[in-house]
């Protein structure tokens, strides 16, 4: 690219956006597989 | 139509250096919180009874939901293009939110027809526009690596579901004392309707950050060592472009739309009767091999198979192709349907494993057609392409319950059918899977005359709006 205008993406705002993505489907998938079982014990 | 200036594609446009792996959380943002969409059942029962309404009356809610997903894609998928990805985000969130506390108000206030309205109607607007909000964007953004970028995103539109199921029965165990989340209790209506006010103000909250850090590569931005001409030697590729006016124009967009119907409508055959289907196929008499809480977690294992699908399945098709992937889709799906009909009473860990297969290229179909739209259109207005495709995903929703109700109602009663009952409705969707993979085969390159002249195509805001 030739613009001079340059940036760099801060690392901490790329680790809370994957954080604040990642931490809600853990929880999701975690309580998936508790139900889940069930297939396997109930 | 213009847009806020703090909304505006010019003003989202990345500077050099910018990290493109800000842009998956970004979307994922979005499809966790639209995903809500199929965990509607988890509150089913509480608003049957509060509304001291039909099954069928309140399912028509999800219903409406998702035809209006299906024509506010189509409607709005040229504006999607043409004013960016935080715009339509910030869109998708309105809707989305107002959605559920209009919603809400129809709970409190015993009205079903606001509830049609706010999360039928105002909902399902967010969710068309929401779910194609981010996907042009993402395969921008990774050129190299389409399948992957948009497997992610529409990842979470199967997660969302998973999030939204537990967390809501938490909320309305919280809301209603006399409701402790399982199936022996049934929240009140008030719990229902603080539910959606509290998941409206969340969402809104959630999808507004994805707006805010969604990003728009510069025109002629390339990733470090990418090389265009890669892509472009692999069959069915193309680098030209063509508009979506045009798109509707050609066979190709129309094999696609049969390729995913009849994927979306085999997948829903299951999904929308797991849970006693898998009770049924171990009936013996009266009583099920299969327990209703095992049935439960044979739903839940789906749902997992549903989001997985959707990754590893897109992101393969960037190996091996968007046609090959769904030859597997339909073609090995078809098998796996046969043996699900035959053999698929036999044990239940076979029934399961053929289940979950299946469900898993349900979702990878969702999740690669995006990627298959940009090899044979070009990136130029595939987000309104594809936002015209997801009528074929509005049909598949009215036509697979159909066909499979319709079918079993002809076989028996619910809680008294056996394994055979659901041949005929099997083999049906046996049948839609080879349309489909004949469809998949027929695709080929779109012929030179729709692609756009080269000037033409720069998605600039000026250009496109004069499109």
């Amino acid at each position: 690219m030739s613009s001079p205008e340059r940036s760099t993406t801060p690392l901490a705002l790329i680790v809370v956006a994957w954080a604040l993505v990642v931490i809600p489907l853990l929880y999701g998938l975690v309580q998936t597989i508790r139900t889940a079982s069930a297939l396997f014990t109930g | 139509m213009a847009v806020p200036g703090f909304l505006a594609r010019d003003r989202i446009v990345a500077k050099p250096g910018f990290n493109r792996w800000l842009i998956p959380p970004a979307a994922l943002a979005v499809h966790l919180c639209i995903g809500q969409v199929y965990a509607t059942s988890v509150y089913k029962a509480a608003l049957v009874a509060d509304f001291d309404s039909s099954l069928t009356a309140i399912g028509a809610i999800f219903s409406i939901a998702i035809v209006m997903l299906g024509l506010s894609a189509a409607l709005f998928g040229t504006w999607v293009d043409r004013n960016g990805p935080r715009a339509a985000m910030f869109t998708a969130a309105c809707f989305w939110s107002v959605g559920f506390l209009v919603g809400a108000a129809g709970i409190a206030t015993n009205q079903l027809w606001l509830l049609y309205l706010g999360y039928g109607v105002l909902g399902g607007i967010g969710l068309g526009i929401g779910y194609i909000s981010p996907v042009s964007t993402l395969i921008k953004w990774f050129p190299d690596r389409p399948g992957l970028a948009t497997g992610m995103a529409i990842m979470g539109f199967g997660g969302g579901a998973l999030i939204a199921t537990p967390l809501s029965r938490s909320l309305m165990s919280l809301y209603d004392d006399g409701y402790d989340g399982t199936a022996a209790t049934t929240a009140s209506g008030t719990a229902v309707a603080l539910l959606f006010v509290t998941l409206g103000l969340v969402y809104l909250v959630f999808m507004m950050f994805g707006a805010a850090i969604i990003r728009v590569p510069a025109d002629g931005w390339q990733p470090e060592g990418f090389d265009p001409s890669t892509v472009k030697s692999k069959a069915l590729v193309t680098t030209d472009s063509v508009s979506a006016a045009n798109a509707i124009k050609t066979p190709q967009f129309w094999l696609l739309w049969i390729v995913l119907f009849c994927n979306v409508t085999a997948g829903i055959g299951i999904l929308e009767q797991a849970s006693p289907m898998v009770q049924d196929f171990f009936r013996d008499g009266e009583t099920s091999a299969v327990t209703v809480a095992a049935a439960g977690g044979f739903v839940g294992l789906l749902s997992l198979f549903n989001m997985a699908g959707r990754f590893v399945w897109s992101s393969t098709s960037d190996v091996i192709g968007r046609k090959g992937i769904y030859m597997v889709y339909l073609g090995v799906g078809l098998v796996l349907y046969i043996a699900l009909a035959t053999v698929g009473s036999s044990a239940v860990w076979l029934f399961v494993l053929l289940a979950a297969l299946i469900i898993s290229f349900y979702g990878g179909g969702f999740a690669t057609i995006p990627a298959y739209l940009r090899d044979l259109f070009g990136t130029f207005q595939v987000g309104a392409i594809h936002g015209r495709l997801l009528t074929a995903w509005a049909a598949a929703g009215v036509a697979g319950p159909l066909i499979v109700n319709g079918v079993l109602d002809t076989q028996g009663t619910p809680g008294e059918l056996v394994a055979g009952d659901y041949r005929i409705a099997l083999f049906i969707m046996v049948g839609l899977l080879a349309v489909g993979f004949v469809a998949n085969l027929l695709v080929k390159p779109v012929a030179d005359k729709w692609h756009e002249p080269k000037a033409q195509t720069t998605p600039t805001p000026e250009r496109s709006a004069a499109r």
